[in-house]
């Protein structure tokens, strides 16, 4: 067992983990951070990104030990002060989400592009998600409701730097991951 | 609500066709359930936790076919945190065998389908031990450690060797692979002409086209693995699952473990996703339901994604022959159809009755007079199919519309104009075909001018023409796909005539709480299509309240009493319109309450935007008033009970048959095989709309699935039985890049057999799509030689497909 200690959602926590696990076990069974949620076992589907210093994870491809130190921020710590977050908004008013089982891990990793990527094109939406996977959708609404969120996320961290200095996450970036079934595969056009 | 309405940035705006002051019903409204589901705070089964709750994990078949010849769960039962090891034989007494709710024929041959194998495997990964232990991981951990022997039996994997004689069997104890044969003849039935005189004719004088065609095997993939929790503490066992049926799984399992109905209550939490795949009563849920049930404390089981590609039912998988008659004028005249249909190793829910769902639709929206329909079930070891996302319907529209396209290219016409020579004209519906179904209404017209006109089809024919001409590395193709389906399942009369073991009605009920919000309990069961939302505005619209004020309560057996799920097309056209009743009885209720208190005659109570007042007067109330004064009960009038709740059931008369044109035009490379779709286009026309929104969101999904069909996925199994396509690495579910951006776009052809005029959405892009990108491929590589290409069309099959074919001008030259 390692101590940990991780600022999630804006709180810190102190803990004992087992080496073997995951950030999202530890976010969902330790913390009760259950609005993180799991859809594969090879990092394939994106369900479970979260921000990690601001960049965007995928939390079953990191250790719960790597994220000592660290801050992570959940579907669940996005709204601020009662007020949906833009992308959230977004997403709502795009009508980009059907189950909504995606829908976290979608909006994390928008959040991770957006701070990368402030004003993207639709193709670049189109590829900055390659590693989140939604079953309902077909995509088109969750591109324009990225496309729609970006000029707001982009006004909103105006002030604020939205990637906090480059402590380089242990884990893979989520939308780096995974595009091997896409990049296997033919068609993607837009 | 305002300036959020329409579709800023869209091509096609999805202008609110209603959404005058007041109006509900076609409004594009913002989900409601989108609240809970973008923060995080979404209820899914795998989030609950119990006191004393243990975990459960599956020991499964590493072997498509064998005998079970010894279970060691010595080691794993002494693993630490284990609480016990159970296999089949432990649980054999209790745990019955699965439920095939559709014997297709009398005859049907179905295998016991123990939710745990007991002596035998039947396809890899099925389940033969389970292990419940005290964490998640000490339960899989301690299931690598049950040591079960096999005695290898060999596998029948391939559906035609299947029906070979000599062919290995599935199940030796049924001395046979087939299940069922179902036969379909309209000269037989008297709905149509014989098919076999039919094809005689055009043989001599006419044209014949005979395809073979193959639906590959498709994974469902909803997103959320499945789950399920039991807590049999209390007075009765709670099930938690993450199921498109509660109602019907509740009915199942007490049929399966013999514990009474009204000792289980199932819930169905928020579902992520299921497309089919959820319609289903699993050996995960009863294995969960016994273990807990035994052990006396509460259990879950949550599958990994590879489980859930492996073992939850897969879809599709037929071969399909055809035999099309035709006149030389290109009127067809005649459809024979030959069905070899793969159960997999056993029959699920409505395995069985899957392929004979298309039966019905392999007409689609022609009237050929003469048609034949005849399909054999067959077993093979591999995870059972069933529905997925069409079920039946996809297959059948495939076959023809693939067959119209080639009809076309033997007539050397466009394809839109030999299938206009063969629909069915608007003004002839109702329309009764050859299928003997009755074509409520439609509009095959339209909605192909609207997509014609939004394809730009005159413009990419002339671009394809250059190309062609140019012998551009890139050639376009023009894909075809005009489809109708059958929605709102079903006619309670008619699932008795095939012989389905249950009804179609819904159920609703509105209870009028004494504060004024509504409380709208339905049977259907959603899991992402958006009903709480879409119920809302037909309640709103129909008493006149704000849909602010009405909650719906579903998924829950305890909750809503009453009910037959969400697959198939259904919930609006058949769970919607039992909403509608329900409401239209509360106000009937509440005007005999108003004409009470306000001293008039009930019939001149009038009820308009949630008032009932006397006609001719200023003097009313509003229903929230009558509520209250009802919930007081200090005034009623003799003989009426404090109450203007209702209840209602609706059983349609008839299915709904929305339609649509869809075209799609694609490039491909004809040094690399590869496709890109470069723009698709669909009109569809699903009568009324109650959420233009949910609508449009609904098609998209639907485009992707039938789109992946077409290009991306397919369940590959090796030699030996093993699922290789087990992750997202191997099966290639669709991103966002491999995804085109859509123009989609409606024509409103109100359905006559329900009273919103509503035919039902769930299914169509999914259905339509498949054909429309075929078609395209196909169309781009023709004049190359090439006449078919296997699915899923990859860069491999298309390149090679080419550098087999013979091109057509050098064949003629010859
Ligand atoms: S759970 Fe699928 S990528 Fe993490
Ligand atoms: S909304 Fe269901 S998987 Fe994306």
């Amino acid at each position: 067992m390692s101590q940990i200690s991780v600022e999630v959602d804006g709180v810190t926590y102190s803990d004992m983990v087992e080496p073997r696990t995951l950030l999202v076990q530890y976010l969902r069974e330790n913390l009760g951070k259950v609005g993180t949620v799991i859809g594969c076992d090879t990092s394939n589907c994106g369900s479970c990104t979260v921000l990690l210093d601001g960049r965007s994870v995928k939390s079953c491809s990191v250790l719960a030990v790597q994220a000592d130190g660290h801050k992570v921020t959940t579907i669940e710590g996005l709204a601020t002060d009662g007020q949906l977050h833009p992308v959230q908004k977004a997403f709502h008013n795009q009508h980009a989400l059907q189950c909504g089982f995606c829908t976290p891990g979608m909006i994390m990793a928008t959040c991770g592009l957006l701070g990368e990527n402030p004003s993207p094109t639709e193709e670049e939406v189109r590829e900055g998600l390659e590693g989140n996977l939604c079953r309902c959708t077909g995509y088109q609404n969750i591109v324009k409701a990225v496309l729609e969120a970006a000029p707001e996320v982009a006004q909103m961290s105006a002030g604020e730097s939205p990637v906090e200095p480059a402590t380089q996450p242990a884990g893979q970036r989520a939308h780096t991951t995974t595009g091997e079934a896409a990049a296997a595969s033919v068609g993607g056009a837009s | 609500m305002t300036a959020v309405e329409d579709r800023p940035g869209d091509v096609i705006q999805d202008s609110p066709s209603g959404g005058a002051a007041g109006r509900e019903l076609g409004r594009a409204r913002r989900r409601k359930e989108d609240g809970r589901l973008i923060t995080g705070r979404t209820k899914w089964t795998d989030n609950i936790v119990l006191p004393g709750m243990l975990h459960l994990a599956m020991v499964r078949s590493p072997y498509a076919h064998a005998r079970i010849t010894s279970i060691d769960t010595s080691a794993a039962q002494g693993a630490p945190n284990v609480v016990a090891v159970l296999t089949g034989r432990d649980l054999d007494d209790e745990q019955g065998g699965l439920p095939n709710a559709w014997p297709v024929t009398p005859d049907q041959k179905a295998p016991r389908h123990p939710a745990l194998a007991v002596d035998e495997v039947t396809f890899a990964g099925e389940a033969v031990a389970v292990v419940a232990a005290r964490t998640a991981a000490a339960a899989r951990d301690a299931a690598e450690l049950v040591d079960v022997e096999y005695e290898e039996l060999p596998v029948v994997l391939d559906l035609e060797e299947a029906v070979t004689d000599g062919a290995p069997l599935a199940h030796p104890s049924l001395g046979t692979n087939v299940s069922a044969h179902w036969v379909f003849d309209s000269a037989e039935a008297g709905t149509g002409d014989d098919v076999e005189q039919a094809i005689a004719r055009a043989r001599e004088d006419g044209i014949v086209i005979e395809r073979r065609f193959r639906q590959q095997r498709l994974i469902p993939a909803f997103m959320e693995p499945r789950s399920t929790v039991v807590d049999p503490t209390g007075e009765q066992l709670t099930m938690w699952s993450a199921t498109q049926i509660p109602h019907i799984l509740r009915v199942m399992l007490a049929m399966v473990t013999g514990i009474p109905e009204s000792k289980i209550r199932v819930i169905a939490p928020d579902v992520g996703g299921g497309f089919g795949g959820k319609l289903q009563v699993t050996p995960e849920e009863v294995t969960t339901l016994l273990v807990a049930r035994r052990l006396r404390k509460p259990c879950k089981l949550t599958e990994t994604r590879t489980e859930s590609m492996m073992v939850a039912h897969h879809g599709r998988d037929q071969v399909q022959r055809l035999t099309l008659a035709a006149t030389k004028d290109g009127r067809v005249t005649g459809l024979k159809v030959d069905l070899l249909a793969d159960m997999g190793a056993y029959l699920g829910l409505v395995t069985s009755g899957v392929p004979i769902l298309g039966a019905f639709m392999f007409n689609a929206i022609y009237k050929f007079p003469a048609y034949r329909f005849e399909c054999t079930n067959v077993f093979t070891n591999k995870a059972w199919t069933d529905a997925y996302r069409g079920a039946g319907r996809p297959e059948a529209t495939f076959a023809i519309e693939r067959m119209m396209d080639e009809l076309a290219a033997e007539l050397g016409e466009d394809p839109l104009a030999v299938r206009e020579r063969n629909w069915i004209r608007h003004e002839e519906f109702p329309f009764t075909t050859v299928a003997g179904l009755e074509y409520d209404s439609g509009n095959y017209e339209a909605a192909t001018s609207r997509a014609v006109e939004l394809f730009d089809y005159e413009g990419l024919r002339r671009e394809q023409a250059e190309r062609r001409e140019r012998h551009d590395p890139v050639q376009l193709g023009i894909g075809v796909s005009t489809f109708t389906e059958m929605c709102g399942l079903a006619p309670s009369r008619v699932l008795g005539s095939l012989s389905y073991g249950a009804g179609g009605w819904e159920a609703a009920s509105i209870r009028m709480l004494p504060t004024g919000k509504v409380e709208v309990v339905t049977g259907s069961s959603a899991h992402g299509q958006g009903h709480e939302t879409a119920w809302s505005q037909i309640v709103a619209e129909r008493l006149g309240v704000p849909f602010e004020d009405v909650e719906v309560l579903h998924g829950d057996t305890q909750v809503a009493h009453k009910g037959m799920d969400t697959y198939g097309s259904r919930s609006l056209a058949v769970g919607g319109i039992a909403v509608v009743q329900a409401a239209d009885k509360v106000v009937e209720k509440a005007r005999t309450v108003a004409a009470h208190l306000l001293e008039a005659d009930p019939a001149d109570i009038e009820f308009t935007d949630g008032r009932l007042s006397v006609a001719g007067t200023d003097k009313g109330m509003t229903l929230q008033e009558i509520a209250l004064a009802v919930f007081a009960a200090h005034n009623m009038p003799d003989g009426v009970e404090p109450s203007i709740d209702a209840d209602a059931v609706y059983d349609p008369d008839n299915f709904s048959f929305p339609h649509g044109t869809h075209l799609c035009a694609t490039e491909v490379d004809t040094e690399t095989g590869a496709v890109r779709i470069r723009r698709y286009v669909c009109v569809d026309d699903v009568g009324e709309v109650v959420n233009p929104l949910i609508v449009e969101g609904q098609v998209h999904g639907g485009l992707a699935q039938g789109i992946a069909q077409a290009l991306y996925e397919e369940a590959i199994h090796d030699d030996q039985g093993t699922l290789t396509t087990a992750t997202f690495v191997d099966y290639l579910l669709p991103s966002a890049v491999d995804l085109p951006h859509f123009v989609t776009d409606r024509t409103t052809t109100p359905s006559s057999t329900n009273p919103l005029g509503v035919k039902g959405v769930g299914e169509a892009g999914t259905i339509a799509s498949t054909p429309a990108v075929v078609n395209a491929v196909l169309d781009a590589v023709r004049h190359l030689g090439v006449e078919d290409i296997q699915m899923p069309m990859t860069p491999q099959r298309v390149w090679r497909a080419i550098q087999e074919a013979v091109p057509v001008a050098q064949e003629e030259s010859r």
